[in-house]
């Protein structure tokens, strides 16, 4: 019965109406949906979609409650693994994790796990229950958590459910790391981010907010002087790349980080009501084509643009950006400039940019990634006006942390060298897991790793 | 939430506050700066460190009514609290005994010159120092700076205290005088540009402080881009300190006026509101 049932789409706002607004894009499931959609899971004996899923939900268990109308306990058993189901719901990339693997996706379409956890996270904070036997027995021991984005609230988290005392130092305001700054509020309202926090206070994690770890204590003195047993660190991708053409250095060429956070975390769309203003001309062009760079070509409409462009080397297929991301900006009338890249910004006398001269590619020879290398074409140099360039070709490993800790081991690039299980670092007591040894990657995968040190920090604690 | 514990007001635009925060007095080192944000909704914008107090557990900042956001923080009085402060960040100045140093503040820069001036002379430098401003009322801490200098100058516009005329005219007079080894500029982006124009004919190594626009102050957004020789640097993180002779000050000018449109805006709705009660 339950294969006859198609997945259930995800209701949205209309493109035209929410290019003027930055409210969320995605509506979520309704009650009769979320039960339709929780129906045509098969719960299968051995679960394949678990395997998909970093932060490993009992993804079975939690549908079957569902199907049942038990949502408070479908809570339960989704936080029992995540703590923060809301986010994850919204901006996990299950197509290429838990729904990857559902069986009903070989013939079918996988159920819509994500939109039903969605569902049910929303449901618990609307409804306000809050979750049972958050009471453990303490440790008596303390960890330092450094960075309070995904790796850090994770990894915090499941910490404090270990009876553990964690102390989150934040280097911003507000904690939540990219769920605050770098995710639009259209797709990741910040109130949702928020009350996932409040959860993770609520298991008894304190937050010290607008402390850089480098600058107030150096890690070694988390260890030696402020009595922390063990350290995590999960300070993510923040050190935006350039890519070293003329003219980058012009007012109006903005780093994706800037850009996005401007907008997120200081609210800038609401200038002068809030204090932090923002410029956004008619044309914008957005340089790469990940998740970020759909956010930054999307946020850009909203703050005004009337042209938003992807401009992109590589062709369609490379796009890095999760393909229901392409797709919103695409309905709401992003243009994609591909197999192109700027060579050069031209400004005016205030130095602010007026134009990108771009250069045309092509594909060639698979490279050491395996896509297509792309291969500029002589003389397809083009010119555009533009206003404002966003600059979304990735983000490195801030060093703050990093150069103020002697014996932390490094990659080349300046990432920890950290064990992929365990977030096990060169230095006795030091963990870390998130963009800072990775490179920059999802939430999710972040959470993964906050997980699994966290269950390592639990054993050096304990053993 | 960090209180105010004493307000100065300098002049018609400018205020010294010296704030409780024992965690950034404890590790502020001269040349370093912190990030404020007055209140909910406000702007981050950077400020350097003044002085600092570790024993009081307090530290110290100037600033002048460039903006909105200032022009509201202005309005604090002793006793309110500044809703956020980030610190200490950025390098601090390298400090060594490098001979005879000439330290240069110019307006609300004579604040931040004055920690590097201590600590050039605890280093076992011959300090001189010069600080400017348009006028009279305008200069403060001439006493302080006094007495970490071995020689002081005092510049204004308009003759009403000390040299008539610019730091730089000093400056000139100085170097047919005597070697200097190192010379430090902190002030307006137009005074620094001339003292390095002034310095780099005779090769004299000059330090700048930039203050560029910011946002986070920890390398995480680029907006602090300044042009520093054939490099890009983030002001927040590789400075605030740079090799002045190598700085493109003319585009960091330019930089730092991206948002005068926007700044009026925000000014004229501040006006109109009764001169910045918030509560917009």
């Amino acid at each position: 019965m339950s294969l006859k049932i198609p997945r259930n789409p995800m209701p949205a706002q209309d493109a035209k109406e929410r290019i003027r607004n930055f409210q969320e894009v995605a509506l979520g499931y309704d009650e009769e949906t979320v039960v339709l959609e929780a129906q045509r899971c098969l719960q299968c004996k051995k679960p394949l979609c678990m395997q998909g899923c970093p932060v490993e939900v009992d993804i079975p268990d939690f549908i079957a409650e569902v199907k049942n109308r038990n949502y408070q306990k479908a809570a339960e058993i989704i936080k029992t693994k995540n703590s923060l189901p809301a986010v994850c719901g919204r901006v996990c990339p299950q197509e290429n994790q838990c729904e990857k693997y559902c069986i009903l996706g070989i013939k079918y379409e996988p159920v819509a796990i994500g939109r039903i956890e969605r569902f049910v996270a929303d449901w618990q904070a609307e409804h306000g229950q809050t979750d049972e036997n958050i009471n453990v027995t303490p440790t008596g021991k303390r960890v330092a958590v450094v960075g309070a984005g995904p790796a850090g609230l994770t990894c915090a988290g499941d910490l404090a459910k270990l009876g553990h005392e964690v102390t989150v130092f934040e280097a911003l305001h507000v904690p939540g790391g990219v769920l605050m700054y770098g995710i639009p509020e259209f797709r990741l309202p910040k109130k949702v981010v928020q009350r996932e926090i409040e959860y993770i206070k609520k298991l008894g994690v304190k937050f010290e907010t607008n402390s850089v770890i480098g600058k107030i204590h150096t890690v070694d003195e988390l260890l030696e002087e402020q009595g922390f047993d063990a350290v995590f660190l999960g300070t993510g991708a923040g050190l935006p790349y350039f890519m070293q053409i003329p003219g980058e250095n012009l007012n109006g060429v903005y780093s994706a980080n800037e850009f996005l956070t401007r907008t997120n975390l200081m609210g800038a769309y609401d200038f002068p009501i809030t204090d932090t203003p923002i410029k956004v001309g008619k044309r914008v062009a957005v340089i790469g084509a990940g998740n970020v760079a759909m956010d930054a070509a999307r946020t850009a409409l909203r703050l005004g643009a009337e042209e938003s462009y992807i401009v992109y080397r590589r062709s369609r297929e490379e796009m890095p950006a999760r393909h229901e991301e392409v797709e919103h900006a695409e309905e709401e009338g992003v243009k994609f400039l591909l197999l192109t890249s700027p060579v050069e910004f031209k400004g005016n006398e205030n130095g602010n940019i007026t134009s990108i001269v771009c250069i045309r590619y092509e594909l060639g020879e698979p490279d050491a990634s395996g896509r297509r290398r792309p291969v500029p074409i002589p003389g397809s140099e083009f010119e555009m006006e533009i206003d404002n360039v966003v600059m979304a070709i990735g983000q490195g490993p801030n060093p703050l942390v990093t150069s103020s800790t002697p014996g932390l081991e490094l990659t080349k690039k300046g990432n920890i060298v950290a064990d992929e299980e365990t977030g096990v670092t060169s230095k006795k007591g030091v963990f870390a897991g998130g963009d800072i040894v990775t490179g920059a990657a999802t939430v999710i995968l972040a959470m993964g790793a906050g997980k699994k040190a966290a269950r390592a920090i639990h054993r050096y604690l304990t053993e | 939430m960090y209180k105010i514990i004493k307000k100065q007001n300098i002049g018609e635009n400018m205020a010294l506050f010296e704030v409780e925060a024992p965690k950034i007095a404890n590790k502020a080192q001269a040349g370093q700066f912190v990030i404020v944000r007055i209140a909910e909704k406000g702007e981050r914008i950077p400020l350097t460190i003044a002085d600092y107090d570790r024993e009081k557990g307090t530290i110290t900042i100037i600033f002048q009514e460039v903006g909105c956001t200032t022009k509201k923080m202005r309005l604090l009085e002793e006793g309110q609290s500044i809703l956020d402060l980030v610190g200490p960040l950025g390098q601090p100045t390298e400090l060594e005994n490098y001979g005879t140093v000439v330290c240069i503040g110019g307006g609300v820069g004579i604040a931040p010159i004055y920690p590097i001036a201590r600590a050039l002379k605890e280093a076992g430098n011959k300090v001189i120092s010069i600080i400017g401003a348009r006028n009279k009322n305008l200069l403060f801490w001439e006493d302080k700076m006094r007495a970490v200098s071995d020689e002081l100058f005092i510049t204004t516009d308009d003759g009403s205290v000390g040299q008539k005329g610019l730091v730089t005219d000093v400056l000139k007079q100085l170097m047919e005088k005597e070697k200097i080894d190192r010379v430090w500029a902190i002030g307006p982006m137009i005074m620094m540009k001339f003292v390095c124009l002034t310095t780099k004919p005779a090769n004299i190594k000059t330090i700048v402080s930039l203050n560029p626009i910011m946002v986070d102050g920890t390398g995480m957004c680029g907006a602090c881009r300044v042009q520093v020789g054939d490099e890009t640097k983030f002001a927040c993180v590789d400075g605030p300190e740079f090799d002045g002779h190598l700085v493109d000050f003319d585009l960091a000018m330019r930089r730092l006026a991206y948002y005068k449109d926007e700044e009026k805006r925000a000014l004229a709705q501040l006006e109109c509101q009764g001169g910045g009660c918030g509560c917009h």
